[in-house]
């Protein structure tokens, strides 16, 4: 595996919008060609080596291609987007959208992210360190395709509307959640090792939300069934199973009908 | 103004009855003219190797207003990726299915378009259409208001007030700075108030106890009564539903008998729109029951004189329907469980917004992509049927060329049938599309696509031939008729002409374009004899029950229509 190292050396002003750091775009590419490649900051386009230091070259394939972005990047949006596979390491913080659309490999931010982390995602691993924004693994505004695939794991907390349109794969938050969790989510499954506060699971069709802490405010359809056993990311425990949302549709599977779960830890 | 001449192309043209000729084209303050009459100082276009036609007629297509409006703000996943900014002259340009106004302009023109009828206008809502078509460049537009579920309509025709509908109509088209008579889902929108629908030409509109079938001839006999230069514009009632072909042909009858009257020239007194999702048989969307039943419409459509239609052809693609067919829409939504926007829009009509996937991996969208095709191939007559996708509810008007593509190549029919498809065999044997070999010419496309569309909207003396006199939009497409036989560079050179001149103008050159029009807003100024009866009942009905004062509802001044082109009918007796 061959390493690209990018080091902030100028802080943008404004917001960055580097989709172009991904392993699909550097891959086959020298240091010198991926300094060239573009970025916006506002509605003006430069060169990515406007505001890296670029070191290292990508190996031919993207899967063989490891990327390491150094520096203050709180200001750098869209990380990774629409990566198929290789790997991202941000030793900082990172903006909006990052690992947007992600397709495969891994992206591991050692510091905080801001909102629309690998929404619509529909595959790959990305490893929060430090917290989570609002929509993580979410749909973009308007769209009914959230994340699809993949895993997503905040080792800190999350913001508001997690999984929103959620319809597979599994996002892992273990610190708490704020409002609205899996709103409209039709699939995949979503664990919350701390705790969630209200509007978890509302409209949900189907689909899986699991809370070890408490919740403030549970919402009016859901009806608790029964208590179940059962291991969660590596913790065995009993948990209170609830169905809903019964307010909204729910399609049937062999004459059952299918609701969405949610469990709460007892 | 300037002067052009368009010099070397292969020339087709079914009104002058050009099969690709070399034929030189002239263009002189704004029109076209014989080539011999340009000056030496006329700019040459090198057409050598190319053909050309005069600008495409869209007949039916939802561009502007509040429902386009409506999709445009609750789908900006629409534009996702598919911005492109401004640059020179050229405006910003963004979305696919619901494009802004810059990118619908845009893209017409690049398609070698001149004129685009927007297909249904809420008459409440006129401004807003006005200042949507006023923001669409280059292109001349037009817009229908919607009539068959007007209360207004409903009443006189209930009572058989022919006369009175047609001072209505005359007096709606000019307070709203329409062009015809749009008729959607008739009485079957207004029954939705009541949450119902008529499924039928036969069932009774609630409250006002009036069938489709009474409204679909009142219109057609008060559009004639004016002499229009277009007909009564149907969309049928059970759009989408399997089993509707009866309900079409039902409708279809409702001509009979009647010919058109006025100076415009059109054959037509009905033409019906997107006749794609009214062609359906079985009893389910499951491939065990649906069907196409092309073959039966058309066969009824090549028998008689007085009817045209547009092909309302899917295309395939993940879009945005939007419709006044406000029961359909709700229909769709339980369907795919998307996003639903309605409105009623108080005593004259409704609309429905619901995003739709039609996707080639489902049996139901292949066989519906194939019947679209199908009524084309087996029309007799290719002056009588229109090539639209009903944009942007079959797929975006950005496909026509794609559209233009299977309608000439069996292989690329083929292509979709074995590749693209899921389910092919199965649309094999559920449609006729894989038994039809025919393959249509430049010729015919022509007649499809610009000659037969402005006969049919009257508009044969503007639009649609290189006829010296008429307006000058020609468009040169850099196909080559004689060498070119790969069907994807028809769908190439179809979706970016090489130059298009529009009102005398250039507007794209080299592929490129170069100059934002200066578009027109064509409407129907009708006179009739003063009718106070329906002067008192339009103050009555604004005073009694509309949100607005009658002073606010007329669409006037430059503000909404800047570059009129008024059309004036004379029908007092």
């Amino acid at each position: 595996m061959d390493t690209v190292t990018l080091t902030l050396k100028t802080p943008p002003t404004l917001y960055l919008e580097a989709d172009n750091i991904s392993p699909d775009v550097f891959a086959g590419k020298k240091a010198s060609e991926i300094a060239e490649l573009h970025v916006f900051e506002g509605r003006e386009q430069f060169q990515l080596g406007k505001y890296f230091d670029v070191a290292g070259s990508a190996a031919t394939t993207a899967a063989d291609t490891r990327i390491v972005v150094k520096g203050d990047t709180t200001r750098v949006k869209y990380i990774g987007m629409k990566m198929s596979a290789g790997e991202i390491l941000v030793e900082g913080d990172a903006d909006m959208y990052t690992g947007a659309w992600m397709q495969g490999g891994s992206i591991r931010v050692n510091g905080n992210v801001d909102a629309f982390t690998g929404i619509g995602m529909t595959g790959g691993e990305i490893t929060i360190k430090g917290n989570a924004g609002n929509y993580l693994g979410a749909a973009y505004r308007g769209d009914w395709r959230g994340m699809q695939g993949g895993t997503i794991r905040v080792l800190g907390n999350a913001g508001s509307d997690t999984g929103y349109f959620m319809n597979g794969g599994e996002i892992i938050i273990e610190g708490d959640a704020d409002v609205h969790v899996g709103t409209h989510a039709e699939g995949g499954r979503i664990i919350i090792k701390g705790n969630g506060k209200s509007k978890i699971g509302g409209q949900m069709v189907q689909g899986e939300i699991i809370v070890f802490g408490t919740i403030d405010v549970m919402m009016p359809g859901f009806k608790y069934v029964e208590d179940v056993e059962m291991e969660v990311d590596g913790t065995n425990a009993n948990f209170a199973l609830y169905h809903g949302d019964l307010g909204e549709r729910h399609p049937k599977k062999k004459g059952q009908i299918v609701y969405g779960k949610l469990y709460q830890k007892i | 103004m300037s002067e052009y001449l368009i010099k070397n192309g292969f020339v087709f043209d079914p009104v002058l009855g050009i099969k690709g000729d070399k034929v030189d084209v002239g263009i002189k303050d704004g029109k076209i003219v014989e080539a011999s009459d340009v000056s030496s100082k006329a700019k040459k276009i090198d057409a050598s190797g190319k053909t050309v036609m005069a600008a495409g007629v869209d007949v039916h297509a939802h561009v502007a207003g509040p429902k386009v409006n409506v999709g445009r703000n609750y789908r900006p996943e629409d534009k996702l990726f598919k911005g492109s900014p401004k640059s020179g002259m050229k405006r910003m340009e963004g979305g696919f299915s619901v494009p802004t106004t810059f990118r619908t302009g845009y893209n017409y023109a690049r398609m070698g378009y001149g004129f685009v009828m927007e297909a249904a206008m809420p008459p409440l809502y006129a401004r807003h259409v006005h200042e949507e078509i006023r923001d669409t460049p280059i292109i001349d537009e037009a817009a229908l208001p919607v009539f068959g579920n007007n209360w207004f309509v409903l009443e006189y025709l209930k009572n058989g007030e022919v006369e009175n509908t047609a001072a209505y109509i005359a007096w709606l088209l000019r307070m709203t700075r329409g062009f015809g008579v749009k008729n959607v889902n008739p009485g079957g929108t207004e029954a939705w108030g009541w949450g119902l629908n008529c499924p039928t030409i036969h069932d009774p509109v609630p409250y006002f106890d009036i069938t489709p079938a009474q409204i679909i001839r009142g219109l057609i006999e008060a559009n004639e009564f004016l002499g229009l230069p277009h007909c009564m514009h149907v969309h049928g009632n059970s759009l989408g539903e399997p089993g509707n072909y009866t309900v079409t042909l039902d409708t279809l009858k409702q001509a009979e008998g009647f010919s058109p009257k006025g100076s415009f020239g059109r054959d037509q007194v009905l033409h019906h729109t997107h006749l794609q999702f009214h062609s359906y048989g079985g009893d389910s969307y499951a491939s065990k029951s649906f069907e196409s039943k092309s073959k039966e419409i058309m066969d009824y459509v090549n028998s008689v004189d007085n009817i045209t239609f547009d092909m309302g052809c899917v295309t395939l693609d993940e879009t945005t329907t939007m419709t006044a067919d406000g029961p359909f829409e709700h229909h769709l939504t339980e369907l795919n469980h998307l996003k639903w926007a309605n409105t009623d829009v108080e005593l004259e009509t409704a609309a429905g917004v619901v995003p739709y996937v039609y996707n080639p991996k489902t049996f139901i969208a292949g066989a519906q992509w194939a019947i679209g095709i199908e009524l084309a191939l087996y029309a007799k007559d290719m002056m009588k049927v229109f090539v639209t996708t009903d944009h942007p509810n079959a797929g975006p008007f950005t496909r026509y060329p794609r559209v233009i593509k299977w309608l000439m190549s069996r292989k690329a029919r083929e292509d979709v049938l074995d590749n693209v498809l899921k389910y092919g065999d199965t649309v094999r044997d559920r449609c006729f599309i894989g038994e039809i070999d025919r393959e249509l010419s430049l010729y015919e496309i022509a007649m499809m696509t610009r000659a037969g569309p402005a006969k049919a909207l009257g508009l044969a003396h503007m639009f649609g031939s290189l006829k010296p006199g008429l307006e000058g939009d020609v468009v040169v497409y850099p196909f080559n008729p004689e060498t070119d036989d790969d069907p994807e560079k028809i769908e190439q050179a179809f979706s970016n002409c090489s130059f298009l001149v529009k009102s005398g103008q250039l507007v794209i050159d080299k592929g490129e374009i170069v100059s934002n029009g200066t578009k027109r807003t064509l409407w129907v100024d009708a006179k009739v004899n003063e009718n106070p009866q329906v002067m008192r009942d339009v103050e009555q009905k604004f005073l009694k029950y509309y949100s607005v004062n009658l002073g606010n509802y007329e669409v006037t001044g430059h503000h909404f229509v800047p570059n009129p082109y008024v059309i004036e009918v004379d029908a007092t007796q």
